[in-house]
């Protein structure tokens, strides 16, 4: 038992990883011509998350990615990946562009949660995440969403609400960090080990539970390879999910999120 | 330690016994049957005390008009997850309900519409798999009947011990709401102490119409969570009903004794077309 709390915990530390890629990375590294866009033309710019246009192969596409960055100083400027109502505004208006132009939209996500923060509740950073919900299910263009590192709660669902929902397979998607989880539940975060078992949310227990459609391996395969690996699936999807008519793409992406949950 | 009292229509007398709750603003005591008449309003300060959703429910919709639906939904415990059966069966002894939400269809002055009511009783109305499935269904529902949709919301968030299906049901219910508004349908979100988390970052905030109750906490982090992160202190009446309305984030504050009077007039407001 006790092995296996690590097994579960062990992801969450590997997903958190300092030197873990985040979307940057992988937007660097799969997208062409990349051209970063700023802003959410309401309030500002929120570093925590990169977004704008490029190609993928030779077909263009949106981006959104989150990031924290390397250095420390990178990281005080992107607010260590956690993004504000201003990312949420911004990623939502890229995606209403793509939607423009029939551009399908690839989202990164990594990050322990929304930012939390005086600042961030007087400017809506629960209704800047719910717009994103509602708006996603309508946007008529095939969303791909790929969980890299910490798929932090409804900070990561806000870029979440997607066609195809991938994980790479050390990383992690949960409704509350464990750490959270436990000093609610038990008053001790250093019980985040037995937290992180019981909440399961590594990618394999999503995969089972249908709740995402794809584990990219990664083993002993090099960042490069996962990467390239990613891409492959990724442009295997838009194409699949180009093919359908609108109409059955928002059916099936409503249909992908109304079937999950258990109950009685 | 002020109890919550269970105010359910569907039990009998002896179990709606009378006591008496201190108000945690003034700490009056009130009989519970007098607060009761009172919209549970503190008759000494005017503090709005939590009400349950039936109560909430039969404050605002037309006598008898009310017609539950889906009402044999219910939580299981999916993940196996530490405590939470035992934690379900209280919330149902705590609530007098079988899940944290109350759906229906109702009339108010007359006017049909679909309705749910959460209930801050039921392991703090917080959303797991039911929760999200009944309000799914039913604005699923009142899509197909062309009705509008008011929900009295409160809620903890979403129900970790359902781990990623609670995060999911954000999504599902989103989902739904999105079909609902695509149809011309109004939806009229009333927001009572206290609406947080993950329903804040959802359906709380997707409404055409977003009212609140005085004084109710209305956010997404957790006011005790931000302090520690940031260091930062607080101002007065944060994430308070009237801290959003002076930041924009809802359409109106009204008194419990109007809400019926208001919800209404908004139903009135979209029904006759020139
Ligand atoms: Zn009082």
């Amino acid at each position: 038992m006790n092995t296996k709390s690590e097994g579960a915990y062990q992801k969450v530390v590997t997903a958190r990883g300092g030197h873990r890629p985040m979307g940057g990375y992988y937007i660097n590294r799969m997208i062409d011509n990349f051209i970063e866009f700023h802003g959410d033309r309401r309030f500002g710019d929120d570093a925590a998350i990169i977004g704008g246009i490029g190609f993928l192969r030779n077909k263009p596409v949106t981006v959104i990615g989150m990031e924290r960055g390397d250095t420390m100083e990178e990281r005080m400027r992107r607010n260590f990946g956690c993004p504000t109502p201003e990312g949420y505004r911004k990623a939502l208006r890229l995606m209403k562009e793509a939607e423009k132009f029939k551009r399908p939209i690839i989202c990164f996500i990594g990050s322990s949660g929304a930012y939390c923060g005086i600042d961030a509740e007087k400017r809506g950073q629960g209704e800047a995440i719910a717009e994103n919900l509602y708006e996603m299910m309508g946007l008529k263009t095939p969303i791909i969403s790929v969980i890299v590192g910490e798929g932090g709660s409804g900070g990561a669902l806000a870029l979440g609400v997607c066609d195809t929902a991938v994980m790479l397979e050390n990383s992690v998607y949960s409704v509350i960090s464990p750490e959270g989880c436990a000093s609610i539940l038990w008053k001790d975060s250093s019980k985040a080990p037995e937290a992180a078992e019981a909440l399961h949310l590594t990618a394999q227990d999503l995969y089972r539970f249908k709740v995402i459609d794809k584990i990219i391996e990664e083993g002993s395969k090099s960042n490069e390879e996962i990467c390239s690996d990613l891409k492959s699936f990724i442009i295997e999807e838009i194409e699949n999910k180009s093919k359908l008519p609108t109409d059955d793409l928002l059916k099936l992406r409503y249909k992908k999120f109304r079937k999950i949950g258990v109950c009685g | 330690m002020w109890g919550r009292i269970m105010f359910n229509l569907f039990k009998n007398d002896k179990e709606n016994k009378i006591e008496n709750i201190t108000c945690k603003k003034c700490g009056a005591e009130t009989p519970s049957d007098a607060l009761r008449e009172n919209l549970m309003i503190c008759p000494e300060c005017g503090a709005y005390m939590r009400m349950g959703a039936k109560d909430r429910l039969n404050m605002v919709i037309d006598k008898g008009s009310f017609k539950e639906l889906d009402k044999n939904i219910k939580s299981v415990d999916p993940l196996s997850f530490p405590g939470y059966a035992e934690k379900l069966d209280a919330a149902k002894k705590n609530s007098g309900l079988i899940e944290g939400v109350v759906c229906g269809e109702a009339k108010i002055d007359g006017i049909k519409c679909a309705v749910f009511a959460m209930d801050s009783g039921f392991m703090m109305g917080s959303m797991g798999s039911a929760v999200g499935e009944k309000i799914t269904r039913l604005f699923e529902s009142a899509t197909k009947s062309k009705l509008p949709v008011i929900g009295f919301i409160t809620s903890g968030g979403a129900r970790m011990q359902e781990g990623i299906y609670s995060l999911m049901q954000m999504a599902k219910v989103s989902g739904a709401v999105r079909r609902h508004a695509d149809a011309g349908n109004l939806y009229t979100a009333v927001l009572t102490d206290p609406t947080t988390g993950g329903i804040t970052a959802s359906f709380a905030m997707q409404g055409d119409i977003i009212i609140a109750e005085p004084n109710a906490l209305i956010g997404f982090a957790g006011a005790r969570v931000i302090e520690q992160t940031t260091g930062e202190k607080l101002p007065e009446g944060f994430q308070r009903a009237e801290f959003l309305l002076e930041h924009g984030f809802i359409d109106l504050i009204e008194d419990r004794r109007r809400l019926k009077y208001t919800l209404s007039n908004i139903l009135k407001l979209h029904t006759k077309g020139w």
